[in-house]
């Protein structure tokens, strides 16, 4: 048990960080973009996602002994599908104004990349908690790089975070960043940041061995 | 509703653009566009599974309806479109091995392509007619071929100009394609 846990750690935090969807793979980039305009829908987004992630891929995995291989992916889909249409219909009957404001991108989480791509890459593969856990590890992941994204987009688009003015009456609002531009600007941002803080260490990691060759 | 078939088509093509506008079917608009050879094909190939599901989901709901089984809706949909992806595999590998190949992965990916889903959900969720619906699922493909073209034309500029080694690869596309929907606002309010 004892190196168990370090274990499952690592396989979590895989997903939150070094395999992260939305800055590394750059998987699942519809509803990325498209509903980030506010910190709180994309908080809603990165959670409807994240149950679909687990409870799909406990399914696949659980299932992975009786389903054949040739119709794996139909199976994989209408698994999916249905854990769909369950947070469908749960966002609708909680709040109608986030069912609103999140539209179709709720039922289109079917075709989102990441999750498709968990079942078939480690949920067919493990037993259900190793499975589960990755995928709750991708799902927070996910949830991160929308927040990441929503943050950015509401405090410069709207002047506000979570629907909470942050500046005074004076602040013209950079209305692009709600904008479907200011989404592929945000992302396009983020995305030259990560590869700079890598260089970065890169940079250092050399910089140090070649220090360690001259003592 | 009363919108006319030429501003559904209008809207889906330009002012509502799939790809750069809604941010339906982002997967292959970063992934295909590269070339400008494989981007027109894509484009057409997803215009046509889109035109199928559209067809096969209008049908589809009309019989959900008559049955009040409105709740099968989602997971119908992406059976059909799943079965029209591979007939057109099936058509694409007999008759052009070449394009077969040099699509690769991307084309059973239609079937995850949120452009082709996202069809079928909105015309559902509009309410379209028979007419409506089959305007909009052209118009919404010939958007997604335009943009994947403009894009892919872009690119294949850019592969000869000297571009800063931090900014290679989706970093770039990203901006690229922020550029472009930026200047596609400028058809807003094109539609009425």
């Amino acid at each position: 048990m004892s190196t168990a846990a370090p274990q499952t750690w690592d396989e979590f935090m895989e997903g939150v960080w070094r395999q992260n969807p939305v800055f590394v793979m750059v998987l699942g980039m519809c509803p990325t973009l498209a509903v980030t305009v506010s910190a709180i829908n994309a908080l809603s987004m990165g959670a409807a996602t994240l149950f679909v992630l687990v409870c799909s891929c406990g399914l696949v995995s659980l299932m992975r002994a009786v389903t054949p291989k040739e119709v794996r992916i139909a199976v994989y889909i209408v698994i999916i599908a249905t854990f769909v249409t369950a947070v469908d219909y749960a966002i609708q009957a909680i709040s109608l104004a986030l069912y609103d404001a999140l539209g179709a991108f709720i039922q289109l989480i079917v075709v989102n990349c990441i999750i498709l791509g968990r079942a078939e890459a480690h949920a067919s593969k493990n037993t259900p908690l190793p499975a589960m856990i990755n995928a709750a590890g991708m799902g927070v992941g996910f949830t991160l790089g929308l927040l990441a994204l929503g943050v950015v987009r509401e405090v410069l688009g709207a002047g506000s975070l979570f629907g909470v003015a942050l500046f005074g009456a004076g602040f013209q609002p950079w209305v692009i960043m709600v904008l479907p531009p200011g989404g592929f600007f945000v992302l396009g941002a983020w995305l030259l940041f990560f590869a700079w803080l890598e260089r970065r260490k890169l940079r250092r990691a050399a910089s140090l061995t070649e220090a360690g060759q001259h003592v | 509703m009363s919108e006319s078939a030429f501003q559904i088509f209008v809207n889906a093509l330009l002012a509502n653009n799939f790809v750069l506008a809604m941010f339906l079917g982002l997967c292959p608009f970063l992934g295909v566009s590269g070339k400008l050879d494989t981007a027109f094909p894509m484009g057409v190939a997803t215009t046509f599974v889109m035109l199928v599901a559209s067809l096969c989901a209008y049908g589809l709901n009309l019989l959900l309806t008559a049955f009040h089984l409105e709740f099968l809706r989602l997971i119908s949909y992406i059976v059909i479109i799943a079965s029209s992806v591979q007939l057109v595999e099936m058509v694409l590998k007999k008759y052009s091995p070449a394009l077969f190949r040099a699509l690769g992965i991307y084309l059973p990916l239609i079937t995850t392509n949120c452009a082709v889903l996202g069809v079928a959900l909105f015309q559902t969720a509009r309410d379209y007619d028979f007419v409506q619906s089959v305007t909009f699922s052209i118009g919404g493909g010939a958007g997604f071929t335009l943009a994947l073209v403009l894009m892919a034309s872009v690119r294949e500029r850019l592969t000869l100009s000297n571009v800063p080694d931090l900014a290679q690869g989706t970093a770039l596309s990203l901006m690229l394609a922020g550029i472009l929907s930026l200047s596609f606002m400028g058809f807003a309010g094109l539609g009425g």
